[in-house]
């Protein structure tokens, strides 16, 4: 439904040109939640901006629904972005408009007849859960009432996609989660396709189906949600998943860490386990069977769109031989494993 | 007071209100418009003409430069080419629309800039033409700022119209001048400035309500 191909957006140019976003290519199936990932400034908003031609990529193409959008003149692109809802990280409806008349602006550009607008509108308005808030204004609204809105708004021209720049970044976790929920909903009931931008992993976890993670302008990796979260490819994927698990070996071990091992150290591994794995007494079996013991010293399960992950960190204590062995049997069982680095075994 | 005397003040106000709300109205008109120019045609903006956005800037500011008594005095070729006379009331409007106009023009950029530059991304994302952009997002957005600029380009105005006099204009400001400091009559110099301060509160209180009601932040 979404097809970036090669898109690149520089600002400037010469020596001080930056480059915001460096060749991405990214393919978003008709009925997708897809979400991008990534750290402030690394090129996400330009890059959902890039979708509906808010910002014109410096090269490459967008394509939305087989169309090509780097190559419409603007009155094609304006038709175009009929197709097109968005939805802002602060809302930006009009402060001079109703909620009624702030959903119905879209139908008003598209010259659709009042008759037609009030048809159209209500049952948004339904959807939303905002039938109580019709003649209000957004400055007497909350700010999960006015995302609530702005939702309704770019449903309004009936578009087949509907692109979320931080949508809920502004809220707090509850209407954030009450917002994830309404456009689960949407996707599910009208079979929109999603693409969303943010930097926060509950986002990711709650409602996408896959997520890329954006850093310097690149797309560095792109996955699974559940994959990602078992299994992040790159550092910095890691790095979200660990600050988002809060799963961290204690200070006091890894002040101990080495990276490379001897005879005298014990390796601190990582595991992360999904599916049938959780439920199988993998550690006395490990124990059992390698030899090692093994010293778990944090371990939390999460259950991630319906997949189950196991998380733990985890000393393994054994000689050389029967720890690799037992990294060896854990990787066989499909089983994510990172070491963290080796310890000295205190006395 | 001499009934006369009366007649002279009660004309004198006629002829203000006259001059303040035939100037008020024709400079909005040019004005308004002529700000949303001033604002949609700046680099990144919806109908960006960065080079004829700063010609139109300097001659805004040029408008705004020259002291209200000078301009009055320099165009009245102009003034006798639209009214047939250089002096009279409608001989002073003309110089009051030429000053007003480019202060309104800037009070209005000015309320623009107030707007959030998302909403009208927002506008844009939903494939708003340039003009759909103006008359449903950047005017009603701006109504209380623009309003708030009338009022304030209003009350100038009636203290402009002060000078209106020095073209014959008449006016509470002229007679103030003629018979209050002239003729060293302090009864009609007190009258005449407590009608204008009487005008300028009542324009104030009624531009305020207009704002209130056009806000909904």
């Amino acid at each position: 439904m979404i097809k970036l191909e090669g898109v690149s957006k520089t600002y400037g140019s010469g020596p001080e040109a930056v480059h915001a976003l460096k060749h991405i290519d990214l393919d978003v199936p008709k009925g997708a939640i897809h979400g991008v990932i990534g750290l402030s400034g690394a090129g996400k908003s330009t890059l959902i901006r890039c979708v509906n031609l808010l910002e014109r990529p410096t090269s490459g193409r967008v394509i939305v629904d087989g169309q090509d959008l780097t190559r419409q003149d603007s009155e094609a692109l304006r038709q175009s972005r009929h197709q097109l809802g968005m939805i802002f990280q602060h809302f930006n409806l009009l402060s001079s408009r109703t909620v009624f008349d702030n959903v119905a602006l879209p139908l008003e550009l598209m010259g659709v007849s009042k008759s037609e607008i009030r048809e159209r509108v209500e049952p948004l308005l339904d959807l939303t859960g905002l039938t109580d808030k019709v003649s209000q204004y957004p400055a007497q609204l909350s700010g999960g009432q006015k995302q609530r809105v702005a939702i309704a708004r770019a449903l309004a021209s009936r578009p087949k996609v509907l692109l979320c720049d931080e949508a809920t970044s502004a809220l707090d976790p509850q209407t954030t989660a009450s917002i994830l929920e309404l456009l689960q909903d949407i996707n599910r009931k009208l079979g929109l396709t999603i693409l969303l931008i943010t930097h926060e992993m509950e986002v990711v976890k709650s409602i996408c189906h896959r997520v890329g993670l954006i850093s310097d302008g690149e797309l560095v990796e792109e996955a699974d949600v559940g994959d990602f979260f078992t299994a992040p490819s790159t550092r910095l994927g890691r790095e979200f998943l660990n600050a988002f698990l809060e799963l961290e070996p204690p200070q006091a071990l890894i002040e101990r860490l080495e990276e490379a091992p001897d005879e005298h150290t014990h390796p601190v591994v990582r595991l992360a386990f999904s599916g049938a794995n959780v439920a199988t007494p993998l550690i006395s079996r490990l124990a059992r069977e390698s030899g090692v013991d093994v010293s778990i010293l944090q371990a939390k399960v999460e259950s991630i769109q319906g997949r189950t992950l196991g998380l733990m960190i985890a000393e393994l204590i054994g000689t050389p031989e029967t720890t690799s062995q037992a990294l060896a049997q854990l990787e066989a069982h499909d089983i994510n494993v990172e070491v963290l680095g080796h310890v000295q075994r205190n006395a | 007071m001499s009934s006369a005397m009366l007649e002279l003040i009660f004309k004198a106000t006629l002829d203000t209100l006259y001059m303040v709300a035939l100037s008020g109205t024709v400079s909005a008109l040019i004005g308004i418009p002529l700000g949303v120019l001033l604002y949609v045609t700046r680099p990144g903006q919806v109908l960006a003409q960065p080079f004829a956005q700063r010609v139109l800037g300097i001659i805004t500011n040029i408008g705004r430069s020259i002291p209200f008594i000078i301009l009055m005095v320099a165009i009245i070729p102009f003034t006798r080419l639209i009214v047939g006379s250089s002096i009279g009331t409608n001989a002073a409007v003309v110089p009051l629309i030429i000053a007003a106009i480019p202060f309104v023009a800037r009070l209005v950029e000015g309320a623009l800039n107030e707007i959030p530059p998302g909403l009208i991304e927002a506008a844009q994302a939903m494939g708003a033409t340039p003009m759909q952009i103006i008359t449903k997002v950047l005017l009603p957005e701006a109504k209380g700022g623009i309003i708030n600029g009338l009022t304030i380009t209003v009350v100038t105005l009636v203290s402009y119209s002060a000078m209106a006099g020095a073209v014959g204009g008449g006016g509470l400001g002229d007679l103030g001048i003629r018979y209050g400091y002239n003729r060293f009559e302090p009864m009609i110099m007190l009258i005449t400035v407590a009608i204008l301060v009487v005008m300028v509160q009542g324009f104030q209180s009624l531009g305020d309500r207009l704002v209130r009601k056009a806000d909904h932040k």
